[in-house]
Formats: structure tokens, sequence, C-alpha cells
């Protein structure tokens, strides 16, 4: 299936929405440009160490736009090391969005909770603090010990987006490296998108079945995006290219020429092979591939 | 061998890390001084990356607390909840946290400034840092010495230090024995006082007097019975830093 297709078929305005990898990490790119492009308005999100990801759907909210407008937080606004992103800074502190507090710990026991059918799991974090505070956690007596221990709530995304290295087109999918949450996040979902470096065929899966992550049994599409994970590191396969997250990051300070910024990368591409083209990874992914080799 | 403020907090806190311990690292100087344990003193530190990255040899400075680097020739690549979950049961001695503001208790603020519903600056919140803080044995903090980052309170208390004293976290039903350790900034180092779980200066950096610490922190600090000066670089450690380390110069200020 396309990419644009996905996106039309499964995600709608008002659904809440979730996305895999590790912010600048295996990240599904091609989706989150493709429900930007598509106008997709009024979404839920879960941010769960989002950093370029969050920034891109941040990106969606010009002329009084308003692409997120309900958001469960762990870490967001920031792209690590490389500093805060001006629009999505905006966008948080516009009041337009209505934020639950979390730590990483609880948006990945929330995923977990889900993805085995439940309710609820114990975790011991978050006491005392502001964050638990602002979170949906409770408190409750443990049945065993008489001890209080907080518990946070199942969360089940409508659609969630992964991506990941290798699958058939069935969906049965491989992650090289860390899995970061995407194992459960994927089983917690009501609809998962999955973009791929290559489909591969189905014998291939099946002649090592213990590297398969995620059944196909979970999957709702299957879209080929090789470099899906650009300007993202793929592990294994590129690494992230700093000098677009950069220029992305700088170009923000600027209202009107993030606009524009926007228009010439997503609005005006018909999709992520000219995104590519047209910001130039084309000439970077050689080196960015030589650089994931030999770091 | 001369030195700038970046290097030195690196190594001494690289020499809080013993031989065989377990450090949840994120990028940045606390990386650069698990590395640089590694590459001395600690050969079999364990580093751990809350993305999944597990006891990885580093072949140069990662960028993102989940890039491959993190999981470079690594004993595991696992997930996040594996970590987390880890550190729940007591597995990780170590870990380094950040924020915009710290209290005397050692809480943290990396949510916001200003009120929480209009926020004037927006952070990215917890991330790990409030599971760090919640459940490894002794956490540790690297930060340039401010008035505004060394506040009387907090804007959001991000993720726990000792809460309001010392029977805060057990109060609250935190792990017992587990909370604040040191604060290494670029004036001196300090603990947390015994019987307040205070903010306690331990060591002055060279050439730097008490009264310039306490003028640049927004609340009263204690101060170590036995205040000592803050053993400078080797150059064993220098050149391993600067050589081996970070060539780039990225962290230490020298690119």
């Amino acid at each position: 299936m396309s990419v644009r297709d996905a996106v039309a078929k499964y995600v709608v305005d008002g659904c809440y929405l979730a996305s895999g990898g590790f912010g600048t990490n295996r990240i599904a790119t091609a989706l989150l440009h493709e429900v930007v492009r598509q106008g997709r308005r009024g979404l839920g999100f879960a941010g769960h160490t989002t950093t370029h990801d969050f920034e891109i759907l941040c990106g969606g909210h010009v002329d009084g736009h308003k692409t997120i407008t309900r958001l469960d937080a762990a870490y967001i606004v920031g792209l690590e090391a490389r500093g805060l992103s001006p629009q999505a800074r905006k966008v948080m502190q516009s009041g337009d969005v209505e934020v639950s507090e979390w730590s990483n710990f609880a948006l990945a026991a929330r995923f977990r909770a889900a993805a085995s059918g439940g309710s609820f799991l114990p975790i011991r974090s978050m006491l005392g603090t502001d964050t638990f505070d602002r979170s949906a956690a409770r408190i409750v007596t443990c049945p065993f010990t008489d001890q209080p221990v907080p518990v946070v709530p199942a969360l089940y995304p409508d659609v969630s987006f992964v991506h990941v290295h290798e699958c058939d087109a069935y969906g049965n999918a491989r992650i090289e490296g860390i899995a970061v949450a995407d194992k459960d996040l994927a089983r917690a979902s009501k609809r998962l998108i999955l973009t791929t470096e290559r489909i591969v065929p189905t014998e291939t899966i099946r002649e090592a079945p213990d590297r398969t992550v995620i059944p196909s049994m979970c999957v709702d599409a299957v879209c080929e995006v090789p470099y899906g994970s650009y300007p993202g590191n793929m592990a294994g396969r590129y690494y992230s290219d700093e000098a677009h997250l950069k220029e992305w990051l700088a170009i923000e300070r600027d209202e009107d020429a993030h606009k524009a910024f926007m228009k010439q990368m997503i609005l005006d591409t018909p999709d992520f092979d000219a995104y590519l083209d047209v910001c130039g990874a084309r000439e970077r992914l050689p080196e960015l591939e030589r650089l994931e080799r030999a770091p | 061998m001369s030195y700038n403020a970046h290097e030195l907090m690196i190594c001494v806190a690289a020499r809080e890390l013993e031989n065989g311990a377990t450090a949840g690292v994120g990028t940045g100087a606390p990386c650069a001084a698990a590395m640089l344990a590694q590459k001395t003193h600690a050969p079999e530190l364990f580093i751990v990356f809350e993305a999944g990255g597990c006891g990885p040899e580093l072949p140069a400075m990662p960028i993102s607390v989940g890039d491959s680097r993190t999981f470079h020739r690594a004993a595991m690549a696992t997930s996040m909840l594996d970590i987390f979950e880890m550190c729940q049961r007591g597995a990780i001695d170590y870990a380094f946290l950040g924020g915009a503001q710290i209290d005397a208790r050692g809480n943290l603020n990396s949510t916001c400034i200003g009120d929480f519903e209009a926020p004037k600056v927006r952070f990215p919140g917890s991330g790990g840092g409030n599971d760090f803080a919640s459940l490894c044995w002794r956490t540790m903090v690297m930060t340039t010495h401010d008035p505004r980052r060394f506040v009387a309170s907090l804007d959001f208390k991000t993720s726990p230090g000792y809460l309001d004293g010392p029977a805060g976290r057990d109060s609250v039903g935190l792990p017992s024995d587990t909370g604040p350790y040191r604060v290494i900034t670029d004036l001196c180092v300090m603990g947390y006082s015994d019987s307040e779980k205070r903010m306690e200066v331990q060591s002055l950096h060279p050439g730097v007097s008490a009264e310039q610490v306490q003028e640049k922190t927004g609340f009263e600090l204690f101060f170590s019975g036995d205040l000592e000066e803050t053993a400078a670089p080797t150059e064993t450690e220098l050149s391993v830093l600067r050589e081996q380390v970070d060539p780039a110069g990225v962290v230490i200020g020298r690119g």
C-alpha cells in the first residue's frame, strides 16, 4: 500500500496516534509527513521520547491549523543535545494542546498494559512529583503487601506508525538493534501501519522466525519506504543527517521561513521520495551510510 | 597540563564510577565521563542507555540516547521497558540526570518555567529522568553553577530528589536507600548532608572560594566539615579524554 493510501484510510481527524522508534532513530518519517500533507487535525498523540517526529507534526500548526490537540507527554519539544524546537515550543506554549505528563517508563508501561490486553500496570516511578500530579496515574493498595502502589492506565492508540528494517508483504517484521517500545506499541494499537526499508519474501521470514518481532496479525498496512527513517538514524544502514536536522531547527526561528520550508519539504512534494530529492538527502546518504558502517 | 571546566567536571564524574558498576547515562558530558572511566580505572563499567542499549563498546560519542552507537558491540540490545524494569529491580547503580532547575534537596525541573497551564518556556519533560531519579541507587547531576539553575523553589517538580527532606522518599513509597548522590559543577563537587539530605559542598575546584559558590546558588548551601580542594585532572585522564573519548572536542569545548 502507498503511504498516501495508508494514511488516508486509517488516520482520521481526531484519532489518537502513536509513533515508534526513539525521536531521531528508526522513525516512520514518511507517515508523519503524510499526516501533515493531508492536513489531519485534532489528533491525540503519545509523546514517548518524540523529538524530530513531534517537530514534524508541530510543523502542521500554521495559520491556525491544529494538528495535535491532546498529548501524553514524556519527552517532547527537545531534540536531545541538538536543542529545543522553536516550533514545538510555540505549539506547546500556545495553550492549544491539552497535555498530561508522564515519564518514559510510564508510557512504555502503558503500551505494555495495552499490549497484554489489560487495563493498567503498577510501576514505582513518578511518586512525590508534579509529573505524577499532572498524569492520570493513581495510587492503589497492593492486595498482597498492603503497600501503596502507583498504577498507570493502559494506552490503546487508534493508529500507530512503526518503521522496520524488513518485513514481508503481510507485515511479519524484523527490527535490528533496540526495539525501544515498538513490540508493545504494535500489539497495543487498534491499527498499525508499518513502513519498511525493504519488503522481503515470506520464505526469508520463515527461515529465521526468531528474528520476527511483530507478527502480521498485528499489522494493517505495509509500505515499502527505503531510507524511511531519514533524517533519523537507521541502525546498520545510515546515520542521522545532523546538517538537515540543524537546518530544520534553525529555520523554525523565523515563522515565515518555516512556513515556506514546510511547503517546500512536505506540502508541495508528492511523497517521501520527492522529499529526499528536494532536501538534498540523495547527495548526503552515501556519506551517512559510510558513517553508520564506520562510526 | 592546563584544563578547562568541562574537562575537570568530566574527570571528577568519571572517578565516581567504580569498576564493575552499572551506570545509566545520557549523551554529552555524562557519556564522556562513563567512557573516560571505562578507558581508565573502570574497564568493566557497564553502561546502560534508557532506549535499550546495554553494555556497549562505544565507538564514538552518541548524538542520541537511542542511536546505533549506544548498542555498538553491546552485550544486549533490548527495549526501554526492559531497562527500566531492571532499574526498578535495583540493577542500576548510578544514573546521570539533568534539568533547568535544581533545589537544595536535589529535586529537578525539566518541564517548564512559569505556570504549567501557560508556560513561559516549555522544556522536554521527564523523559526517563523521573524513572532514573526514582529507581536508581545513586544519581548524579553535572551542570554549570548559576543562581537561575540552583533555585530555592522549583517551577515544576519533574523528578524526585529527597523531596521535602530525609523521610521524603520513603514516605511516598519510593525504593528505600535510593536518591541523589553528587552534583558536579564548574565550581565545586557537592553531596547531600546525612542528617538533613540537603546539598553540601564537599570540595571546591582549584582557585574557587566558598563565597563564590554561595553567591552563584539561589539557596543556602551547607559546607562539609572537611572541605577539600578538588583534585585536578591527571595527565592520563586528560590525554585519554582528548584523544580517545572526545577527539572532535564537542563535549569538552575544544571543537
